[in-house]
């Protein structure tokens, strides 16, 4: 059985425009047509567009758009290098040019969220790439009078073989800009056994210039007369200003400005919050005057709210009925009534930080009622959206230029420092630019929610998993899980378990929240496949073989697709992905315990191995973590073994085991000593000296392997995050026989004797 | 107050707050941009560069304790990105999103100065100030190594380096 992707927006066709550059060369743009707005983007012969996907010009160099943002996911390589494969050109003579957020031009859309970029993009970039060819070879056929049979194409020249001619394309761009461009819904495409740059190694197009220092993030953007700002919000989340000392604020050196922000009280504080903005001709002075700033705050209801206060309000909620029923299947009493062996037990994972190293920052420059920013931003859409009703102006007056993120994780689709520093700007004549400060960041995010699982579960007298039921707690009001404290009713064991339950209550809470790498995966995970290894056990089952045979049962089938739970975004960028599909978790989970030598080695005392697995994203990943505890319950992960069925291609050869590296790093980051503590409504810690990344010492070897499937290529943002997690937690528990419910693993005791 | 160092060779005077940290004077004064804000308290490593061929958290050091040394940032490592570790980075596709290398080659570059051959464990005890978000820690292990005997292949050549000519501080 295999998975088929059903293509994007299906209900639109994208079309190809031609262009001739004057004094030489050829522009490529695509443009949508949509099944509601037939000719919306349609362009008369006349349009020239200065911004399109590729510009091939006379001495053959290619200059391709990468038009998604980058924050280290490596999409700015590897968008260009699939149009440029089908284009068939030399890498070498290729040159990448981030560009602008224009959703009239550049299509699928332009985000980085939800390890989506690959997915929708693998197939239009290579008709895109492939059209231009077409366009290429036709215009040498007519110029040699030859069949288009007789020629072929590589590295940027194409050849006609019976009389070994060659033309190049950048003397054939001239011509091919006159030709009619092709329809991209049946232009040819590479067999992929032809590809040169698909599946290789390709380095970063920007590693030259990150190793050399050039300024390439949103925090280096400079401009002349520009100026700097700070902006204070108050430490309770949601609170706003009474007063401010502004006056002795001004008086500070080079301060310009100093002004209070009303703010609007926004949904999840996910737009404008009040505030005190202090503008000086440099960042320092602004920060330095920030230091003598004093605000009376009105704290507002979240002031009463407590990381502590959370935890008991969800014990209490866990002994009574659940808010609601999500899903059941079968008759989950009888079975656990029937049960040979069933066990109990409650999972915790805390809220934590996104914590990209750049902290967040825009510039913007307001003039003649226009706005140009420059920003670190993962969705530029809602950005512009935000920004336009926020400032009360249209869409269309602003420019928005997407700039290198210093990591993202999540975080910068919020994009509340874009609004903050649109609304400064449009109070000061002169481009500024805002700049938080690493306290700033910690304090105010959208965190990962926390969330409790409180699980009973069944065996019976053959080891078989027969009964389940969850009772998930989470944030929210009503029946509205706060924006990503969500679960999907099918999330696995869903289906597979013949009487299962999974159910919610929800919390209320002030503190924001938001997708973080594999949102709600990154939680659920942990205490779902953690779980599963406490029922193993119950069954005196091994960890592995226990999945296996629970991915072997006869999954009980999905229900129409319905809508999404409100409140649940972040699960994937509202793309829709395809069911579970056991056969491919199947392959993976094999083929990671047989690169870990999964219980064919003797380990001593001490040492253990544990496994996870866990499909989101359209991503299926197994992974195993080996690890040793010293009695004195000092933790060593020693080695991560990942496997992952990303579909036929790993497309960037070079990238793909670096984020897949860091994604597992990344969760035991997570899983060591990551916690938000949130105390009379505001954010305990403050910077990296309590809220811990992963330092070099504590980076174990990970060995990732890609087990290629038919199916197609998906995205790897996220996905390889989720299972290392639980198990890490289960390598512990096989060292020392502790069972790891509550993380981060700081405030666990694994001492053994 | 003003004062007067030499950054990347070059002698230089800025006149700021004597409590201004050489990141903002590096920054947004002599518009280098290559050191990077990351925590402003030294926690991080992303602002690392060299004063008097040491490593120095430019977050944390005033530039009123400036006058007179000399300091080397990433764009002073070498002119064209020859720099045994730069190449190294280059090869091995260290980076993700970027924004900490700076920092890390800046950390390594001190490292082999005074250890041109270094074990594991002397990288993670030198490079553990040096937070990398995006965990591409394993490359940066290995982009060292492999940096390290680039250097000794190319030890007949000219002593570039960012400490070249400086002495340890």
């Amino acid at each position: 059985m295999t998975t088929t992707t059903t293509p994007v927006h299906v209900n639109r066709r994208q079309f190809l425009r031609v262009t001739s550059i004057v004094g030489g060369g050829m522009l490529l743009a695509t443009y949508i047509e949509t099944a509601t707005s037939a000719t919306a983007w349609a362009m008369t012969p006349a349009d020239f567009v200065p911004n399109a996907y590729i510009k091939i010009t006379p001495d053959g160099i290619v200059t391709i758009i990468a038009k998604n943002p980058e924050i280290g996911q490596g999409v700015k390589t590897m968008l260009p290098m699939i149009i440029a494969d089908e284009l068939d050109v030399d890498w070498k003579n290729v040159r990448i040019e981030q560009g602008l957020f224009d959703p009239a031009k550049y299509q699928p859309g332009q985000g980085a969220g939800g390890s989506t970029a690959t997915p929708q993009n693998w197939t239009p970039m290579r008709r895109v790439g492939a059209a231009a060819r077409a366009m290429l070879v036709v215009a040498a056929t007519q110029t040699w009078s030859v069949p288009e049979s007789e020629c072929t194409t590589a590295l940027g020249v194409v050849t006609h073989r019976a009389s070994g001619r060659k033309l190049s394309y950048g003397q054939l761009v001239d011509k091919a800009a006159t030709m009619p461009a092709p329809d991209l819904a049946t232009v040819k495409l590479k067999d992929p056994k032809d590809y040169k740059i698909i599946g290789t190694k390709v380095p970063g197009v920007d590693n030259h210039a990150i190793v050399t220092g050039k300024p390439l993030y949103g925090i280096d953007i400079t401009m002349p007369g520009m100026l700097s700002a700070v902006f204070e919000k108050c430490p309770v989340f949601g609170g706003t200003v009474k007063s401010a000392n502004l006056d002795e604020i001004k008086a500070q050196p080079g301060v310009k400005h100093a002004f209070v922000v009303e703010g609007i009280t926004p949904l999840n504080l996910q737009g404008l919050v009040g505030g005190v903005a202090i503008v000086a001709d440099t960042w320092w002075q602004a920060q330095s005057a920030r230091k003598k700033l004093t605000v009376v705050w009105d704290e507002g209801p979240t002031a009463e709210q407590s990381s502590v206060a959370f935890a008991a309000k969800s014990l209490e909620l866990s002994k009574q009925p659940p808010q609601r029923s999500l899903r059941k299947d079968g008759d989950p009493d009888a079975a656990l009534k029937g049960a040979s062996r069933t066990v109990e037990a409650a999972y915790f994972y805390p809220f934590i930080s996104h914590s990209p190293l750049e902290p967040q920052n825009t510039t913007a420059l307001f003039k003649d009622g226009k706005l140009e920013i420059w920003s670190p931003t993962q969705q530029p859409a809602s950005g512009r959206r935000l920004v336009a009703q926020t400032l009360g102006i249209q869409e269309a007056d602003i420019t928005l230029h997407i700039t290198r993120s210093g990591g993202g994780f999540g975080r910068r689709l919020n994009n509340d420092y874009m609004v903050e520093a649109a609304w400064i700007a449009k109070q000061v004549p002169a481009p500024v630019k805002l700049l938080w400060t690493r306290e700033d960041d910690v304090q105010h995010d959208f965190y990962r929610p926390a969330g409790w699982h409180y699980f009973t579960g069944g065996v019976d007298a053959a080891g078989k998993l027969v009964a389940w039921r969850d009772h998930f707690v989470s944030f929210g009001e009503g029946d509205r899980f706060a924006p990503s404290a969500s679960i999907g009713a099918t999330e696995f064991p869903a289906r597979f378990i013949p009487n299962f339950e999974l159910a919610a209550s929800v919390v209320a809470s002030g503190v924001p929240t938001g997708a973080l790498r594999a949102p709600g995966s990154n939680g659920i995970a942990f205490a779902i496949q953690s779980f599963i290894d406490e029922l193993a056990q119950a069954a005196g089952k091994d960890p592995v073989q226990f999945r296996l045979d629970l991915l072997a049962n006869t999954p009980i089938p999905n229900p129409p697709p319905a809508a999404p739970p409100a409140g649940g975004g972040g699960r994937g960028g509202g793309f829709q992905a395809p069911g579970f599909d056991a056969q491919r978790m199947t392959g993976v989970v094999k083929l990671v315990a047989e690169k870990s030598n999964w219980a064919k080695v003797p380990l001593p005392k001490g040492t253990g191995m544990g496994v996870g697995m866990h499909f989101s994203h359209m991503g299926y990943f197994a992974e195993v973590v080996q690890a040793t505890v010293a009695k004195d319950g000092t933790l060593k992960v020693d080695k991560v073994w990942i496997a992952g069925d990303i579909g036929s291609q790993v497309i960037n050869v070079s990238h793909s085991e670096n984020q897949a590296q860091g994604a597992a790093l990344d969760g035991i980051a997570e899983a060591l000593g990551q916690e938000i503590t949130i105390v009379k409504g505001r954010t305990v810690q403050a910077n990296f000296n309590n809220f811990l990344l992963l330092r070099l010492r504590q980076a174990c070897p990970v060995e990732v392997t890609f087990l290629k499937t038919d199916n197609p290529p998906t995205g790897l943002g996220e996905p390889a995050l989720p299972p290392v997690i639980p198990a890490l937690c289960g390598a512990i528990f096989a060292a020392t026989g502790k069972r790891i419910r509550s993380i981060p693993l700081s405030k666990q005791d694994l001492s053994w004797s | 107050m003003t004062v007067t160092f030499r950054v990347n060779g070059k002698q230089t005077t800025a006149d700021v707050a004597d409590d201004t940290p050489l990141l903002w004077v590096l920054r947004d004064v002599l518009e280098l941009k290559g050191t990077k804000f990351g925590c402003g308290i030294g926690t991080c490593g992303a602002c690392t560069v060299h004063v008097n061929g040491a490593t120095v958290r430019s977050c944390q050091r005033k530039v009123s304790t400036l006058n007179g040394v000399e300091v080397t940032t990433i764009e002073g490592l070498s002119s064209d990105g020859s720099h045994p570790l730069q190449k190294a980075w280059e090869e091995l596709d260290v980076p993700q999103c970027g924004y900490c290398q700076a920092g890390q080659l800046m950390s390594a570059a001190a490292l082999l100065v005074k250890t041109p051959n270094p074990t594991d464990a002397q990288i993670d005890a030198a490079m553990n100030g040096n937070i990398c978000r995006c965990t591409t820690y394993l490359r940066i292990r290995a982009a060292i190594h492999k940096a390290a005997t680039m250097k000794a292949a190319d030890s007949n050549g000219a002593n570039r380096g960012a400490s070249s000519g400086a002495s340890d501080a």
